[in-house]
């Protein structure tokens, strides 16, 4: 009798110190909230820089002269497993030898479909496309997505070869 | 006299046992349920509260990664199984490419078996991290998945850093993986390990001793040594039924067979020794951590492969434990630039059909803590 009175208030007993243990690192947090890490997403944004290497989506590097390294080889194009990349090339004149030339006409990239692989900027044989860090793609139209890497009027930097 | 006594109470048990009989029902859990984790259908028995029979249905995030592998070449699929099991997609990438690795013979440098190894207990501790926050959320503790995610945080920008994204990573690549560690890597990851050291015995303290935790997890779920091997269950799961299933024990790959590390075995078999058995797996992960991060060897990130692989023609298996168990890739090769066959033995798949056996007689308040000490990720199961 006594014993089972005994057993029932030590459960009990044992029971609210075992909730106090707890409460008293809910506690700690509640009194030292320098240690509490969440960041204000949206307000943040200005200071919010995210890593060299992150992967956000592809570029295609252009510099200050309106210049890039793209061949159109459509080395990335074979690379992607998802179809991400379509190269639309066309033929123009060498100024220089008189030759025909393959260059790009577009460079089509389907952010939809990308899944960040890395693999096109591995296949790369001239360092043409990189990985830029954005990481806010919300759209409202999904045909949006679907853009065009080389600006308009932009040419192919002297002395690139495949 | 008696003749009548005993017909009254022939004709009163008849009544009693009618009023009291009840009949055998069907209730769908999910595949929209918050404590499935994903798409997963349970069709269950129940015969009032006690469950008779767990059936699960899949297939409702099927994505035919299998089939995909066929016209992929041997460096596109490694991408694909980050989509399988998401929270241990490291350890998928090392087991792909380990399985090619075996097809062409390559011996990889001792670097990348380093940085493999560091990483693929890094996504562990990760996986499990989230894992005991959410298993906690499963009973009704808010509090815990918080904590979890606080901690995980710290490895995901490890991740981030050096591998460039935080979960879908596919770092690795046949024959190495696919950019050198960090500069800040080390540092980072000491950081990590100093931090969590002190923060790990918070979890014991949250959730381990915590009486209405114990009430739920003790003796529930019971699965014997028998059923989880007849079952194929591995991992944690496996490992606390006493059944020795350690992949990097029994099989070392990569730098496995360098560390000095304990197999957490328990004899329990209930919710509650699947539960303690992770735990102490984190402190293992740490201890593996440990003995690696300062002896990284310097050399090459990644052994040269031609551009195109082509695997002689033959068959490939390879095994590694992920954060859930046992996870074997077997290729079949042709020798064309894209397999012949693959095929993925993923833990979770084995794991949930374990789940009739383990619930059968108990209540089914108590099937959400089985589920999620069994720590179910449903696009694993579905690949």
């Amino acid at each position: 009798m006594f014993k089972s009175i005994y057993k029932y208030l030590s459960d009990i007993f044992n029971g609210v110190k075992t909730l106090l243990t707890g409460m008293k690192i809910t506690g700690y947090y509640f009194f030292h909230p320098k240690e509490i890490i969440t960041q204000q997403y949206p307000e943040n944004r200005e200071t919010l820089k995210m890593f060299d290497m992150f992967r956000g989506e592809v570029v295609l590097i252009h510099d200050e002269n309106n210049e890039h390294r793209c061949t159109g080889c459509s080395a990335c194009e074979i690379a992607c497993p998802n179809g991400t990349i379509e190269i639309i090339s066309d033929k123009a004149i060498d100024p220089e030898t008189g030759k025909s030339k393959k260059v790009i006409d577009k460079f089509v990239y389907h952010l939809q479909m990308c899944t960040m692989c890395n693999l096109c900027i591995l296949a790369c044989p001239t360092d043409a496309i990189k990985m830029a860090q954005t990481f806010e793609h919300a759209v409202y139209d999904r045909s949006t997505l679907t853009k065009v890497l080389n600006k308009p009027g932009s040419k192919i930097m002297a002395g690139v070869k495949e | 006299m008696s003749n009548i006594f005993s017909l009254i109470s022939d004709k009163e048990k008849q009544s009693t046992s009618s009023a009291t009989e009840t009949q055998e029902y069907f209730v769908n859990m999910g595949p929209q349920h918050p404590s499935t984790h994903g798409v997963l259908r349970l069709l269950l028995t129940l015969d009032g509260e006690i469950i008779r029979k767990v059936e699960p249905h899949i297939g409702y995030i099927h994505r035919s990664i299998e089939k995909m592998c066929e016209k992929d070449s041997y460096q596109q699929i490694v991408h694909l199984t980050d989509r399988m099991d998401y929270l241990s997609c490291h350890i998928n990438n090392e087991a792909v490419c380990l399985a090619v690795e075996k097809g062409l013979q390559l011996e990889v440098p001792d670097r990348v078996k380093y940085i493999r190894t560091i990483i693929s207990e890094l996504t562990r501790l990760s996986s499990h991290q989230l894992w005991w926050g959410v298993m906690g959320m499963d009973l009704g503790a808010i509090t815990t998945f918080l904590y979890g995610f606080r901690d995980r945080e710290q490895i995901i920008d490890i991740f981030e850093e050096t591998c460039g994204a935080r979960l879908t990573m596919n770092y690795n690549v046949p024959g190495g993986v696919m950019f050198d560690i960090h500069p800040n890597f080390q540092k980072r990851t000491k950081d990590f390990l100093k931090y969590f050291k002190e923060k790990l015995p918070e979890y014991d303290e949250l959730l381990t001793g915590n009486v209405i935790f114990t009430e739920r997890t003790k003796d529930i779920g019971y699965l014997s040594k028998e059923d989880a091997i007849s079952y194929g269950v591995t991992g944690p799961s496996g490992r606390a039924s006493g059944f020795s299933c350690d992949v990097r024990k029994k099989d070392p790959y990569s730098a496995y067979d360098r560390v000095d590390f304990k197999e957490i075995i328990r004899t329990d078999c209930d919710s509650y020794g699947r539960y303690k058995v992770r735990i102490a797996e984190m402190y293992e992960s740490l201890h593996i951590i440990e003995q690696l991060i300062d002896n990284i060897p310097e050399g090459d990130f990644k052994a040269k492969t031609k551009a195109v692989i082509k695997l002689p023609p033959g068959e490939y298996y390879q095994r590694v434990e992920t954060a859930r168990g046992e996870l074997g890739v077997y290729i079949i090769s042709d020798n064309k630039k894209s397999p012949y066959r693959v095929k993925f033995r993923s833990p979770g798949f084995s794991n949930l059909f374990a789940l009739d056996t383990m619930a059968k007689g108990y209540k089914i308040a108590d099937l959400v803590a089985m589920m999620s000490t069994l720590d179910l990720v449903i696009p694993d199961i579905d690949r």
